[in-house]
């Protein structure tokens, strides 16, 4: 570890502090449906689309017709790029003449876009067209975050609200989501990417003659339209297989520090945004410091293990930290630290392959999603999750030690605790189910890259990254056959939907209660303490579900790298 | 409930509609043009040619065996830095070909049985085309690229430092060369000797 990198470390910390307010407000305007500085060029574009529509975006939406209309859009918008990727042959901009992709996985990637998770079975160089990258998937990097930012903004309302039966209008969110924040920040951003090396033409490819005469063919493409939205809505589906560690995606350290920030910067400033809705901003910083501390933890550990090296090699006259997997331009610092700003939102882009990780820099990549990426978290999925968290924890708070539980302004009852725990036990129930179907099943078991418990891991990874809908991945499992992209796809819609379901479910349920003013028997959810449960709440409840899978994989490869141990 | 799902139909048609025009084609329709206006060597890709050929992409390594060359990392890409099939090698730290192939390699290169190899020469990069190596690695190189080029390792150990990057602001970046650029530099200069020897 040095200096450089833990400097490195708190520059982004501090920086992400800096911008959490700024980013907090244009949330917030957005959230009440003020107006904001872009409304005299994008306003005519959203009436427009109103109008087409033919939807009035006053009308207000019980949590049902919410729900149904947003589901409904998925489903649309899943069939529209299953359509595209199935028919890419016949399509125009794919003059490398690429084949459409199988039923299967054209289904898990329409799935795994729709899902916001972005896990990628296939290399998008080798087997996508110019056009499925733009019109199949980008569009979906756009409304993927936008869907989870407008169920967070469901959800604030639901605390905000007193007795009313609506959780606002869907198509509303939704579209000034997209044009009033991810648009405008998405174009300055990947003409920044441009300049800094990132390619962006509708040339496919070139050939190159190297200095030493053999030909390279270099694939080209609209690349920094598509890497600018991918980071910003937490996607992480790479336009390359090698994801941001392709030169072309992340060409410069700057460009990393950037695409790191711009991973949290929605998350962060969802969580003021949150605290301005309800009333107090000292509730965001609350929860803010919560993530933060957990996120610093993750951070420790990853940077020392990746740092400290292999001791196998090691012995094998290798000197220093882990460089396997990892690039020169960003080292062992930035390569641990984007792995867990990654993992702890629902991003899922890699600027170093966790596969070749030390097992316990590994491990925490893993542990981030399987916590359900509520470390700042995916834009929307984040602070929705977190809150789940929160109820849970003012819930036992309120057992502990007879306190009413409640949570700023609205009491907590069973309905809300229940719908609680069905959101967050639907993880653990898909991640450990899935994996251990295919740790026993020959389908499953033909996977892995690497053996012994690396290879669980790799399967373990696979799960916990899809239900997560986080998208990176231990890549050396071989994910593209029929079981690995029917599990998956199960698996990134069941942990999308069947907790956003409920999410509004609760949203609904709150809206409709009325306000109930901070006395004497209220929990404090401000200060130390409240801090200090949370994160108890999520270690215990989030985090010891895992425990027992944790240990077959990076904790028995760690205690056989130890031992010099060769699978 | 039924009603509920009638009304949401056409909104639901017609958003997938409208969004796939302005995000899907005018979006990046939109940043293609500005960025072949703005910042046309970069937005094709930061190619170096000499004269009409293209010799590669400023970011992108390739592969050098000759020892009058610098090596860059060991690439996972296709057959070795193929810039149409990125990839990493996804080996685990227990892996058992990792380790192989690191004592291979080690012992490969190793100029003297104490010698200290750095890493990032027998470790695989990320996305199999990384550009750089630490200039440790090039400093390494140096003896034998000088040998097989019967220049001055003086001379070498000047270029390669020239060709060093630090990190902006004194953390945003690792130490590093790039080793095509270094490798064209060696080149040129060869050149340039020839020249002047005439």
């Amino acid at each position: 570890m040095t200096i450089q990198g833990w400097t490195l470390i708190l520059a982004f910390t501090g920086i992400l502090i800096a911008l959490t307010k700024p980013m907090g407000m244009l949330l917030f305007a957005v959230y009440e449906g003020r107006r904001t500085l872009l409304h005299p060029v994008l306003g005519p574009v959203e009436r427009g689309f109103y109008k087409l529509a033919g939807i009035d975006p006053n009308a207000e939406q019980s949590w049902r017709r919410y729900a149904l209309h947003m589901l409904l859009f998925q489903l649309v918008l899943l069939l529209f790029t299953y359509a595209i990727l199935r028919l890419q042959a016949f399509l125009p901009m794919n003059p490398r003449e690429l084949p459409g992709l199988g039923a299967d996985g054209a289904l898990n990637t329409a799935v795994s876009f729709t899902t916001n998770t972005n896990w990628q079975w296939y290399s998008g160089e080798v087997a996508l067209s110019d056009l499925s990258q733009m019109l199949g998937l980008t569009i979906h990097n756009f409304l993927s975050a936008a869907t989870g930012i407008a169920i967070a903004f469901a959800l604030f309302r639901g605390f905000a609200r007193r007795e009313m039966a609506s959780i606002g209008n869907f198509w509303a969110d939704c579209t000034r989501v997209t044009l009033y924040i991810l648009l405008p920040i998405c174009l300055v951003y990947a003409l920044f990417l441009i300049a800094s090396g990132v390619p962006q033409t509708f040339a496919s490819s070139v050939d190159a003659t190297t200095l030493e005469g053999v030909k390279q063919t270099i694939v080209l493409g609209p690349v920094a339209s598509q890497e600018a939205i991918k980071m910003l809505g937490t996607n992480g589906g790479g336009f390359f297989n090698a994801n941001s560690a392709h030169p072309f995606e992340n060409p410069t350290a700057l460009t990393n520090l950037v695409q790191m920030l711009s991973i949290f910067v929605i998350g962060a400033g969802l969580t003021w945004c949150f605290g301005k809705a309800v009333g107090n901003t000292r509730q965001g910083w609350a929860i803010l410091s919560a993530m933060m501390v957990i996120f610093f933890a993750g951070v420790s550990i990853v940077y020392w293990q990746e740092a400290a090296g292999n001791p196998i090699h090691h012995a094998l006259g290798l000197a220093g930290g882990n460089m396997e997997g990892k690039e020169v331009r960003f080292g062992i610092a930035a390569s641990a630290l984007f792995s867990v700003i990654t993992t702890a939102a629902s991003c899922g882009a890699v600027n170093a392959m966790h596969d070749s990780f030390t097992p316990l820099g590994g491990m925490i990549p893993l542990f981030n999603m399987q916590l359900g990426e509520i470390v700042v978290g995916g834009v929307g999925a984040g602070i929705y999750g977190f809150l789940l968290f929160a109820m849970l924890a003012v819930f036992v708070a309120g057992l502990m030690v007879g306190r009413t539980p409640e949570y700023v302004g609205k009491k907590i009852e069973s309905r809300e605790v229940k719908l609680a725990v069905l959101a967050i036990a639907v993880l653990p129930l898909c991640i450990l189910g899935f994996t251990a179907i295919s740790a026993v099943l020959p389908d499953g078991l033909a996977g892995p890259l690497n053996k012994g418990p690396h290879g669980f891991s790799e399967i373990l990874y696979a799960f916990s990254s899809g239900t997560g809908n986080n998208g990176s991945a231990f890549a050396g499992l071989t994910a593209g056959t029929p079981f690995y992209n029917g599990l998956l796809s199960v698996a990134m819609w069941i942990g999308r939907f069947f907790v956003i379901v409920p999410v509004l479910a609760i949203a609904g349920s709150l809206a409709a209660k009325k306000y109930t003013p901070e006395s004497a028997g209220s929990f404090p959810t401000t200060g130390p303490l409240w801090i200090g449960l949370l994160i108890a709440i999520i270690l215990i409840v989030g985090g010891l579900t895992f425990l027992p899978s944790l240990a077959l994989g990076p904790i028995a490869d760690h205690l056989a790298m130890i031992n010099g141990q060769l699978f | 409930m039924f009603k509920d799902f009638t009304t949401a139909v056409r909104p639901a048609l017609v958003f997938t509609v409208l969004f796939a025009v302005l995000l899907g084609l005018a979006y990046p329709a939109a940043l293609t043009g500005f960025g072949q206006i703005l910042f046309p060597k970069q937005a094709n890709g930061s190619l170096l040619r000499d004269g009409e050929r293209v010799i590669g992409s400023e970011l992108i390594g390739q592969g050098f065996a000759s020892p009058s060359y610098f090596h860059g990392r060991l690439s996972a890409a296709g057959q070795g830095y193929d810039a149409a099939a990125s990839a990493g090698s996804n080996l685990g730290p227990t892996s058992q070909v990792l380790a192989d192939r690191v004592k291979a390699d080690t012992a490969a290169i190793k100029t003297s049985p104490g010698a200290i190899v750095p890493p990032d020469l027998v470790t695989t990069s990320a996305s199999g085309l990384d550009p750089h190596i630490t200039p440790e690695a090039a400093y390494f190189q140096a003896a034998r690229v000088a040998q097989a080029r019967q220049v001055n390792v003086t001379e070498l150990r000047r270029l390669i430092a020239d060709h060093t990057d630090g990190a902006m602001l004194g953390f945003i970046g690792e130490p590093r060369v790039n080793v095509l650029e270094l490798n064209l530099a060696l080149d040129r200069k060869a050149a340039a000797r020839a020249n002047t020897k005439q």
